[in-house]
């Protein structure tokens, strides 16, 4: 909560995933990234399809308020925070 | 392509394993005669040594061309996305769009999860029924896995057969269902679901992305599968030495007719990934069992899974299922039967 804290705050990150073993991964990798780095940002998992439609049609997906950011792979935890932040 | 590619880390990192790949994979044969006759000390010849020495020269031999096929297959991958097979594919005239479904079936990545948001995502956007079936039939059937350990363990010539039939039943297959005009068993919520309108921006993923996407998709495949193919190999160095030639020959050989559609029902509930059929089928054909029927089956336990129709229930009606069922079933038992027939 020190220095980024200002364009963090309070992030949207949803995980979509059917519920699949890379969904669950992507979704431990990311709760794991935001608690390590400090992230101000409410993660939620979405396995609704018609849901998922609106968004992507590959899975698992990162999205970041509302935008697709990264999809169908499980990032390492550095990449994970770049991806996050930016 | 410009210089800047040497610059990404993960393609220097490649540039480097790839002279130790070619130092140990050209240097497996040698190494192996070595640790068995000279090292060990074994009598040549015997059962035992043979089974040993065929495990021990198969088996690296077979990660490591997994280890680099998989890892271009990743970074070819990274170009087909799921988003621009279905901008091919859409308004597609039938046949043409079979033909590519299928072929697009093979490199598009794809796994059991992703079945239904790619139905969707085909179904809505305009791709006709029959194209998404030759779509969804390809991709399981002819994966990277199955042809690698086809290819090391039978040769080039079984590597191409299978891929050549598998593309021909994805084809007529999907044609078939196609004409018979089945939209009616397709549950209707499908219809109803809304596309994507703010998908993910191509440019998000550079060369370096790529690049790292193939190590990715060698870590996550090989780490999956080494076991099975430890196993698979193991059996069939077992086996290779054990088990008298022609044993198989009664069962699953050329003069039982029966053979090709019993290997096909019961290939259907067996759910194994290819790496562990394909070295057990290599042996069955050793012992006696004829390559039509051995073909027929490794299809059937790949391209036809119960765990992806239990999926696929949720888009489609049981009939449906069941008649897609049906027409690969008979696709397979053609391709069996003609095999049994000109070897």
């Amino acid at each position: 909560m020190q220095l980024n804290s200002q364009i963090n705050f309070n992030m949207e990150i949803k995980i979509l995933g059917t519920g699949c073993p890379k969904c669950k991964a992507l979704e431990n990798a990311t709760r794991e990234a935001i608690a390590k780095n400090n992230i101000d940002a409410t993660v939620t998992k979405v396995e609704d399809i018609t849901e998922i439609m609106k968004l992507t049609m590959t899975t698992p997906a990162l999205v970041v308020d509302g935008k697709v950011v990264m999809k169908g792979r499980v990032p390492s935890q550095s990449e994970l925070v770049q991806l996050i932040k930016k | 392509m410009n210089l800047q590619i040497f610059k990404s880390r993960n393609f220097q990192i490649a540039l480097l394993i790839l002279p130790f790949w070619c130092l140990i994979y050209n240097n497996l044969q040698p190494v192996t005669d070595r640790l068995i006759d000279s090292v060990f000390g074994m009598t040549k010849g015997a059962h035992f040594t043979e089974a040993l020495r065929f495990f021990i020269f198969e088996f690296p031999k077979v990660i490591l061309l997994l280890v680099l096929i998989i890892f271009f297959v990743g970074i070819l991958r990274s170009y087909f996305t799921a988003e621009r097979t279905r901008k091919a594919l859409e308004g597609k005239k039938t046949f043409t769009g079979n033909v590519m479904a299928a072929g697009l079936g093979i490199v598009t990545p794809f796994c059991s999860c992703s079945a239904i948001p790619l139905f969707l995502g085909f179904v809505e956007s305009g791709v006709p029924l029959g194209v998404t079936f030759s779509f969804l039939i390809a991709a399981p059937m002819i994966n990277e896995v199955a042809v690698i350990l086809l290819y090391g363990l039978f040769g080039w010539r079984t590597a191409l057969v299978y891929v050549i039939t598998g593309l021909a039943i994805a084809i007529i297959a999907g044609w078939v269902i196609g004409k018979l005009k089945l939209e009616k068993w397709v549950e209707p919520w499908v219809y109803e679901t809304l596309l994507a309108n703010s998908d993910m921006d191509e440019s998000r993923i550079n060369f370096d992305i790529r690049i790292k996407m193939g190590f990715e998709a060698v870590k996550e495949i090989v780490g999956k599968v080494w076991l099975y193919v430890m196993l698979g190999i193991a059996i069939g160095a077992g086996v290779h030495g054990f088990v008298p030639e022609d044993f198989m020959a009664s069962l699953m050989g050329k003069s039982t007719w029966y053979s090709v559609p019993l290997s096909i029902l019961i290939g259907i509930p067996l759910y194994s990934n290819a790496a562990g059929i394909v070295p057990i089928v290599s042996v069955l054909i050793e012992k006696g069992a004829s390559l039509g029927t051995a073909l027929a089956f490794m299809m059937s336990v790949i391209g036809l899974s119960l765990p992806e129709m239990v999926i696929l229930r949720k888009v489609l009606k049981m009939p449906l299922i069941l008649t897609f069922i049906g027409i690969v079933g008979c696709g397979i038992m053609v391709v069996g039967f003609l095999f049994n027939f000109i070897f």
